[in-house]
């Protein structure tokens, strides 16, 4: 179908963009400033479904911000693909905002005006990032996502966070005008364009081994994939506060770099390019060492948050996996990966927050007992860590089953152990925090008076955790979407 | 067409700045409406002028009516209109910060400040129109002396800064005055245009090549191409502040505008001047130049000094991008010409504002600026992307361009040295982010700095500092129109 000219997209990221202004105005008054977040993100999301039906019909939306280079206009466009990203997160960013408010409340955390502006900011560079229309514009909202992301990162302002924030930089900045903007120049300049072309727009053009240099370039240029070696930044931004961590990092910015690999896979070197030049491999090695690395080191952590954001970075390298895989099954896989890890992870992450609210605990060592204390968190605990590791009955389970499914499809023996392996790695990690939780006794005296966090944190992630679940069930739009965005 | 609305551009700061030494001398007051709206008319006139080449091509005027070859033609084709507007927009803006700075740091010496400054534009803005290539020299000196002027009247080391610019900005005169008189004897001519028709019989001579050569050495060390750079830091940074924001983002710019206007004036696809070694050569410099230069910025503890050295590699992007001799390079370069002035404007009026308040620039002084100037902070902020190069602020369009020209001319060093000073960037201005964002952390156990309170800048400063801001984002995202409707004009098909 003919693309629609719409200026919905552009309201989309700007709602959020131009509604730092009113939360920054509000500074004085917190419950106005909470309201006018909350508003927002209704907003959002709003306009997001709006355009959800169209799509499913096969139109795709599009606007123009601005000529800027020959055949590389600042264009938006909604097709299936960008559709999954922007209702994940733009869903998301709904009860983070609310769980915001709690946990910062909470905690009575300084500077929460420069916070939720900055929140605002990062959402519509996501959004950005999900409706672009190509490279250059993807680009363009990349980086600012990188940059409205730092004073988040490094909000406590302390010695700690300061290092952190450098280290945040150096990799997000570092790789992506190192890497992948000239990556993107040679692409502009073999190809002629930078359009998002479903096959893509490098075939016929470019030899093998540009290509492979391209890929290669690519693949750590978005280093919020997290892909290694270039993961360092993400267990460093745990220092953040943790709305951030579950939702940047576990949600916008991570996804947004596997996003930006999706979309250099499936709409610039293509599928059958690659294929042709054999480079599927190349990417699911890279992604099965990183996989089963940081699977691995996450089992070592004590500290819950970084535990979690090593499992991230395990998670992210499987959707890179199933993309690489080249295959229907295994791309698809990798797509539903995409959304049914950010509602499991941002579980996890929401109860580790709430764990900290309610008890001041941050490392699992001293998490005795205290299930029977705050049996609601522990349970979404529970649901989010299955559909992490795959388990039926939640959404991670259609994922993973897919990923599995291509493996064997491709013949990929190494891949089906490799998958298999992490998943029992994954189960290794997260089932000792929920058994701890519940079946080991607290020390004498530990936990006297600790009980459920506030309702603002536990609203939050008692929902996410339902929605993994009824993902199971209802998985039909996000299926028919990711067919949608591959072709199939 | 016969016109000559270009030259009431020129004369409008020219003339004022006469009467500015005869009334301002008496009464301060007038000095400043004065000034504002001589630059203002002629920012006025100069987007009349852009809009009526773009309609009816070049516009030409003859002083004292002496017909071309031999008289000194004004002459002002779209890319010199853009060029003129450039410098009359950037003045103008510049001025309002200046005149708070001035007022406070030469009071009874305000009206020579600024009939230095005035005379300075108009310098500039003649470089811009002539076609003759002597008057040209006059233009020339006609800067540099009044530049030498006002770096003299700044504190401490100033004067020293000064001679020291002198002394390389005369044998940089030297060297272009020679070539021109070179020229002159093989061609016997001075319109730059009459020179060019007799260049091609020229071919492969000796002598050519010394003018040439000699010309180009001349500007370079005008423009501190690396090495030749060694004048600039202390200048700029000893200048008075109100005539830094004038100097900084302008001087190099427009003696880059020259070399490149030089360039496409000689040369043609059928006549290629210069041997691919020398382009290579020079293309080379530039890259070594860019990475020693940014190298250098890294070792400054003081914002404008570290800004003088980012000055200095954006020269040798500039430069590089011409000498690739392809359509990319040098959209690139005259892109950046104008994205570089504003870039460079906004950062000087920043620290400006900063020195405003605080006195000094050096790092240790920066410390939680963000929460004492904020808005400040958040525009130096959007200058220090655009440095960097992040989109959508202009400094990346034109960095694309480069590289682009780079990768297509198969010059990989200048492609590596560009992304190494983008690199580069980033580490300065995050650095100077972070000092400003976390303030001292001793302190910071309770995050109330209670002794930093908000002390935002001037208006007369914050004012076109936020202009500027604003314009580094709109030019970025008006490229598209910007190339293909002046730039690409002026290129010749086939360069």
């Amino acid at each position: 179908m003919t693309p629609i000219v719409s200026i919905w997209p552009l309201a989309a990221i700007l709602v959020s963009l131009l509604g730092a202004l009113p939360i920054i105005l509000a500074h004085r008054q917190p419950n106005l400033r909470e309201s006018w977040t909350i508003l927002i993100a209704l907003v959002k999301l709003m306009i997001v479904a709006s355009l959800l039906p169209g799509v499913l019909q096969g139109s795709s939306y599009v606007f123009t911000i601005a000529q800027v280079i020959p055949g590389v206009p600042i264009e938006l466009r909604v097709d299936a693909l960008g559709m999954i990203f922007a209702l994940v997160a733009s869903s998301l960013w709904l009860f983070t905002s609310i769980y915001s408010i709690g946990y910062m409340r909470a905690l009575d955390e300084h500077a929460q005006t420069r916070y939720y502006a900055s929140f605002a900011v990062a959402i519509s560079a996501t959004l950005g990032v999900a409706f672009a229309g190509n490279l250059l514009t993807m680009y363009l909202f990349y980086e600012m996502l990188s940059l409205s992301t730092y004073p988040l990162v490094t909000h406590e302002q302390n010695a700690e966070a300061r290092s952190s924030g450098r280290k945040y930089l150096t990799y997000i900045l570092g790789t992506s005008i190192g890497l992948a903007l000239p990556a993107m120049m040679i692409t502009y300049s073999v190809a002629g364009t930078l359009d998002f072309t479903s096959g893509g727009i490098l075939a016929g053009k470019a030899s093998p081994e540009l290509l492979a240099l391209l890929l290669v370039l690519f693949l750590f240029g978005f280093a919020k994939a997290g892909l290694m070696p270039f993961h360092g930044w993400l267990p460093a931004a745990m220092v953040a506060p943790t709305p951030v961590s579950s939702f940047l990092h576990g949600v916008a910015v991570v996804k947004a770099g596997v996003f930006s690999i999706f979309r250099i896979i499936f709409d610039i070197l293509g599928p059958e390019t690659l294929q042709s030049a054999d480079l599927g491999s190349l990417i699911t090695y890279i992604a099965s060492v990183t996989l089963l690395i940081a699977s691995m080191v996450a089992l070592t952590q004590d500290s819950l948050k970084r535990r979690l954001a090593y499992s991230t970075i395990g998670q992210l390298a499987y959707m890179v996996l199933g993309a690489g895989m080249l295959s229907a099954t295994g791309m698809l896989g990798g797509v539903m990966h995409l959304a049914m890890h950010a509602f499991g992870k941002i579980t996890l992450f929401f109860c580790a927050g709430a764990i900290y609210v309610a008890s001041k605990k941050k490392n699992i060592s001293q998490m005795d007992g205290l299930g029977r204390r705050m049996p609601i968190t522990y349970l979404a605990f529970f649901l989010g860590s299955l559909s992490i590791i795959g388990m039926p009955p939640l959404g991670g389970f259609i994922s993973k089953w897919n990923l599995l499914i291509g493996a064997v499809e491709g013949d990929q023996l190494v891949l089906v152990v490799v998958l298999l392996i992490s998943s029992l790695l994954n189960a290794a990690y997260f089932f000792p925090i929920v058994y701890r939780g519940f079946f080991v006794p607290a020390a004498d005296g530990e936990g006297d008076g600790i009980k459920e966090a506030p309702l603002f944190c536990l609203i939050p992630l008692s929902v996410t955790a339902l929605v993994s679940l009824a993902l199971f069930f209802y998985p039909d739009t996000l299926l028919k979407l990711a067919r949608m965005a591959l072709g199939i | 067409m016969k016109s000559n609305l270009h030259m009431y551009v020129m004369a409008a700061p020219l003339l004022t700045a006469f009467l500015v030494n005869i009334f301002g001398r008496t009464r301060r007051k007038v000095i400043a409406p004065m000034v504002l709206g001589a630059l203002g008319l002629s920012s006025l006139l100069a987007i009349v002028v852009l809009k009526r080449t773009l309609v009816s091509g070049d516009l030409s005027y003859t002083a004292g009516a002496w017909t071309p070859p031999w008289g000194i033609e004004l002459l002002v084709d779209p890319l010199s209109a853009l060029m003129l507007l450039l410098i009359a927009a950037v003045s103008f803006i510049a001025t309002f910060a200046a005149l708070p700075c001035v007022e406070r740091d030469l009071q009874d010496r305000q009206h020579i400040f600024f009939t230095l400054y005035l005379i300075l534009i108009a310098g500039l803005m003649g470089l811009v129109l002539t076609a003759d290539a002597f008057n040209l020299y006059v233009m020339l000196e006609i800067t540099s002396i009044t530049t030498y002027g006002l770096i003299a009247l700044g504190r401490g080391r100033a004067p020293l800064s000064s001679f020291n610019y002198i002394i390389m900005g005369s044998v940089a005169a030297s060297f272009y005055l020679l070539g021109v008189g070179y020229l002159y004897l093989l061609t016997g001519t001075l319109n730059m245009a009459d020179i060019a028709r007799y260049l091609p019989a020229l071919q492969g001579s000796a002598a050519l090549s010394t003018a040439l050569a000699f010309i180009l050495i001349g500007l370079w060390i005008k423009m501190a191409f690396f090495p030749l750079h060694g004048w600039l830091p202390r200048a700029y940074t000893d200048a008075p502040d109100g005539a830094g924001v004038l100097i900084a983002p302008l001087m190099t710019k427009v003696t880059i505008y020259l070399m490149v206007r030089l360039m496409l004036t000689f040369q043609s696809p059928e006549f290629p001047l210069i041997s691919m070694d020398v382009r290579t050569l020079v293309i080379w410099a530039a890259s070594i130049g860019i990475v020693c230069a940014s190298s250098l910025a890294l070792a400054q503890r003081n914002l404008k000094q570290m800004l003088t050295y980012i000055i200095i590699a954006e020269v040798g992007y500039m430069v590089g991008g011409a000498w690739l001799a392809n359509d990319q390079g040098m959209t690139g370069t005259l892109l950046h010409i104008v994205n570089d002035a504003l870039m460079t404007l906004c950062l000087f009026l920043a620290a400006v504002a900063i020195a405003y308040r605080t006195g000094s620039l050096h790092f240790d002084n920066l410390k939680g600026l963000y929460r004492r100037m904020p808005w400040t902070m958040a525009f130096f902020t959007i200058g220090a992307f655009a440095m960097i190069g992040v989109p959508p602020t202009c400094g990346f369009y034109s960095k694309w361009y480069l590289l682009l020209g780079g990768i297509e001319a198969g010059q990989w060093e200048f492609v590596v040295a560009l992304i190494f000073s983008s690199l580069v960037n980033a580490v300065l201005f995050f650095r100077i982010i972070e000092l400003a964002y976390f303030g001292s952390l001793q302190d910071s156990e309770h995050h109330a700095h209670a002794s930093a309170e908000r002390h935002e800048a001037p208006w007369w400063i914050l004012s076109p500092l936020a202009l500027t801001a604003v314009l580094l984002i709109v030019v970025g995202l008006s490229t598209g129109p910007l190339v293909h409707n002046i730039i690409r004009l002026m290129i010749p098909v086939g360069f």
